[in-house]
């Protein structure tokens, strides 16, 4: 077990006995808390690590929701032995004592595309979506790869016709642009499997443009959520195939709403609201709280050692609040009207509140 | 003129309608806005960040109906971030303070609370009508809120709505002495109601027309309403799918054909191919159908029910009709004047999907079609070019052909000349969708020819700034202009700054609009709200060091006399 660092301990508020006894959960719980708050494109937390980003050249940071491990190398230019990355990161623990690092997770996202970034620029779906397209052109024609076209249509064209097999608008380069975008398309599927993620390439992909078709959420949520299946499908994804329900956070001020359906497991989930949220989990965030030199400003770190971890609980078709992570995937998202960010202490009583289940949950 | 008196001059008013006429006479002189602001009744806001509502209420006191627009179009799309703005408070606080007299109240893609609807309710004692139109931020407490305190309600409607579930009491909040409901639309709640409640209030409201109900309310507990209310013109039902061996069934079967004033259907959430026939004996006279939300019903069924709606106008079905069944509607529905075909499936490879075939089927057979939603696969320019040719009178035509860029699968084309045989053709055309490959020639066609043109979305079209460049120097009407991923960048943006100010509002997202040519409209615009939305960016950090070269996710800009707004969230910028 990991210990906390004493002094803390005694400045806690509540029974010191319980805390003492409590804490080497407490600390475990702490560590993987802290995990998720490697985050690099927050804003929200102190000084240092914002000079730190600005010392990054612009375009390596600003990958597509922030997902793609910063290579060291990157770092490059005003780094110094004491800025270092992992210096710098956000953990609980002893000095010298390594926490495993987080695999960066795919949540709400399409593939990593690695273009060439305007500087600063997070172009979002529609550079995604670019890079989607040529990957139809690279089949030649509008059937193979038509998976992702199906998706609603994953390719951008812009700029670019779109005639899938020969004819089209007369653009002689069209055939070389098709072979360099089957090369980057590789490229691309090789960063989007590294993180396991291969929903990009799966056939009826569920990825898809924000927004398109443009069919209001109400009938996307009414359809997706209809018993009748008029036909079948081969994956049985039916409908609109979307399920968007609110998330709230206890103490943030306002509601983020999620897709369910296009993630494939809780952790996918997970990692997607803990982006949402992020900015919450530190007591302070935006103007007030100013940070402190040295990293966590005592107030956040009280906030964090008081226990306000967080789990994510769902309320289901028959109004109970249950923890999420109990039932398989495709269950909880039948039955899964609404989402909460609880604190911890609520969350007790609520099934099985085990470590295990709480530390894939906790932000 | 400005000899009579005022009284004279009033009556005189209230034969102008529009709003643009009194938005006109209250131009002319001193002695004529005083008279036209003070006895305007209907104010309509179509953007709610374009003027301060204390403005508003101020200038019109004596104001009967208001209606207010909040969110972007996109926003139905989720292409606007949830916590954007759009609050019906303020203007909910300010009527209660300066106009007493409301008594219509319409909302549209705007946040409404619990506690706004509380306000509503207890503050304008004439208090007659509530729609809301895709809001949210609201639960079942507040529908309560209104159920108690507005007596003398007569409309209730709710349509496509997020109402939080709060218990299915609200409808007993209704008193006893409620008896004057004459519309009440509940049908986007997802949670029970009670039903008895429902029934007892059906029953007291004699002049009930219109009442739709959701998803949750059972064949029987419908059974039961449709035998108290046998005026009704309009109904939405709930679930409709009951099994044919139960007595529900046989009483469902036999309510309709007493149903002498109905016209309009809907609802039919989950319907089942054989409860669909209990509504076989009112179709002749049905004016409006919706059977949009009935995925279970295939083609076939739909065609039976159809062949019997000879005087429809009005027609919201699943592609699931198939061109067969658009082929029946064209030959049947002869009085049709809108039609909406929304996909069932869109992951499917379009097997049972609408073509450009059913199309041509439904404009050669209803001469008066003149308002289109259409989902689809594919479209070939041949084919709207001769639905131009036999529709003259389309006011609103939306094609959404699924797969963005897609051209023309016979010519492998783009279908420019269809859309601007469209265009050209139909003089008359207010709102316009676009979709499929287009390049920058579509858009020379839309800004010579379409002079009526008000809205214009566009997404996935274009080859070069010199597309938006010919919209916005072309529609003189053009109002509301919305695009999203197309190559259009700060020289289309900066081309015609003043058009701007003519429009209500313009959105682009996924562009090529950098913070230089946002920051350079801003400066020349004083009176444009100038709003950068950065959803996923770090916003404080960064905005020193983004340069002007920054390209932009999502903009909008819109016209205002109230300055920047003082409610935007941290992600939203007004430059």
């Amino acid at each position: 077990h990991r210990k906390l660092l004493p002094n803390n301990n005694k400045t806690k508020p509540k029974g010191a006995s319980f805390l003492f006894w409590f804490s080497p959960f407490l600390a475990f719980f702490l560590v993987i808390l802290l995990l998720p708050l490697r985050l690099r494109n927050h804003h929200h937390f102190d000084v240092l690590w914002c000079s730190r980003r600005r010392l990054m050249s612009p375009p390596l940071e600003h990958d597509y929701i922030g997902l793609s491990e910063v290579p060291s190398a990157a770092v490059g230019g005003g780094e110094e032995g004491a800025l270092n990355l992992k210096a710098t990161e956000l953990r609980l623990g002893l000095p010298g004592s390594e926490s495993p690092d987080r695999k960066d997770k795919v949540g709400l996202t399409l593939e990593l595309l690695p273009r060439g970034f305007v500087s600063g620029a997070k172009r979002g779906f529609s550079d995604a979506i670019d890079g989607a397209g040529k990957w139809s052109f690279a089949s030649g024609e509008s059937g193979s790869e038509v998976e992702l076209g199906k998706g609603g249509g994953l390719f951008s064209p812009r700029g670019e016709p779109v005639a899938g097999s020969s004819g089209g608008q007369g653009t002689g380069g069209k055939d070389a642009a098709a072979k360099a975008a089957g090369q980057e398309r590789k490229g691309a599927v090789q960063v989007g499997s590294s993180v396991g993620d291969d929903r990009a390439m799966a056939p009826a992909a569920k990825a898809q443009v924000v927004g398109w078709p443009p069919i209001r959420s109400y009938r996307k949520n009414t359809m997706a959520t209809n018993p009748s299946k008029n036909k079948d499908d081969a994956d049985g994804k039916q409908g609109l195939g979307c399920l968007y329900v609110k998330v709230s956070m206890d103490g943030a001020p306002y509601l983020r709403k999620v897709d369910l359906k296009i993630y494939k497991n809780y952790k996918e989930l997970s990692s997607a609201l803990e982006k949402m949220f992020s900015c919450f989990t530190i007591g302070q965030c935006g103007s007030h709280g100013i940070p402190g030199k040295d990293g966590l400003s005592e107030s956040r770190l009280m906030d964090l050692l008081n226990g306000s971890e967080y789990v994510l609980t769902y309320e289901d078709k028959d109004g109970d609040w249950m923890l999420v992570g109990d039932v398989p995937w495709e269950m909880f998202t039948d039955s899964c009207k609404r989402l909460r960010i609880m604190k911890g202490s609520d969350a007790i009583g609520l099934g099985k509140y085990d470590p295990v289940n709480v530390l894939c949950y906790i932000f | 003129m400005t000899y009579f008196p005022e009284e004279v001059v009033e009556h005189i008013f209230d034969f102008v309608g529009s709003h643009r006429d009194r938005n006109t006479v209250s131009t002319v002189c001193k002695a004529w806005y005083q008279v036209e602001r003070l006895s305007r009744r209907t104010v309509f806001v179509g953007n709610c960040y374009a003027i301060r509502p204390e403005r508003v209420m101020a200038r019109f006191p004596g104001i009967k109906s208001l209606s207010v627009k909040g969110k972007p179009h996109f926003a139905d799309f989720n292409l606007v971030p949830y916590d954007w703005g759009g609050f019906a408070l303020p203007w909910i606080e300010a009527a209660a303070r300066r106009c007493p007299g409301l008594e219509e109240l319409r909302l549209k893609r705007m946040v409404v609370t619990d506690d706004g609807l509380e306000l509503l309710a207890r503050s304008f004692p004439n208090f007659k009508s509530l729609v809301l139109i895709s809001c949210e931020g609201f639960s079942t407490d507040g529908l309560a809120a209104i159920a108690t305190y507005c007596r003398g309600l007569r409309e209730l409607d709710l349509q496509e709505n997020e109402v939080e579930d709060h218990g299915c009491q609200w409808l007993s909040f209704f008193p006893d002495s409620c008896t004057s409901l004459v519309s009440l639309n509940f049908g986007c709640l997802k949670g029970e109601v009670n039903g008895g409640a429902l029934e007892r209030l059906v029953a007291r409201c004699p002049n009930l027309r219109s009442l739709k109900l959701n998803r949750a309310v059972s064949v029987e507990s419908l059974n039961k309403i449709l035998a108290r209310a046998s005026h009704l013109v309009d109904l939405g039902t709930g679930s409709f799918a009951v099994d044919h061996r139960t007595d529900a069934y046989h009483t469902l079967m036999n309510s309709f054909p007493k149903f002498k004033s109905l016209r309009n259907l809907s609802g039919f959430w989950d319907a089942s191919p054989c409860c669909l026939r209990a509504v076989y004996p009112v179709c002749t006279n049905l004016t409006v159908l919706n059977l949009s939300y009935a995925p279970a019903i295939q083609g076939d069924d739909l065609i039976k029910i159809i062949c019997l709606c000879f005087k429809l106008q009005k027609l919201w079905v699943l592609d699931s009709i198939g061109d067969k069944g658009l082929a029946v509607v064209a030959s049947t529905c002869k009085e049709l004047q809108e039609l909406r075909v929304f996909p069932c499936d869109i992951y499917g490879a379009g097997t049972t999907s609408v073509t450009e075939e059913g199309l041509l089927a439904v404009s050669s057979g209803c001469p008066k079609l003149n308002s289109l939603l259409y989902f689809c696969y594919q479209m070939t320019n041949a084919a709207l070019i001769t639905v131009a040719k036999n529709c003259p009178h389309f006011t609103r035509f939306r094609l959404c052909i699924l797969d963005p860029g897609k051209p023309d699968p016979v010519t492998n084309q783009p279908l420019d000349e269809g859309f601007g045989a469209i265009v050209r053709s139909c003089k008359n055309l207010r709102r316009l969708s676009l979709s499929g490959l287009l390049t920058d020639q579509v858009f020379l066609y839309i800004g010579m020819y379409a002079e009526h043109l008000e809205m214009l979305s566009i997404a996935f079209a274009g080859d070069s700034d010199k597309g938006m460049i010919y919209v916005l120097n072309g529609c003189k009407n053009l109002r509301k202009l919305e695009i999203r991923d197309c190559p259009f960048g700060d020289i289309a943006l900066l081309k015609n700054v003043a058009k701007y100010e003519t429009m209500r509002s313009l959105w682009m997202s996924s562009c090529d609009i950098t913070l230089g040519g946002c920051k350079a409209l801003a400066a020349k615009m004083p009176r444009l709200n100038v709003e950068i939305i950065n959803e996923n960016e770090e916003t404080d950090e960064f905005e020193e060091n983004l340069s002007d070269l920054h390209k932009l996710e999502k903009i909008y800009v819109y016209r205002t006399v109230a300055g920047p707004r003082n409610d935007a969230p941290d992600f939203v910028w007004t430059l």
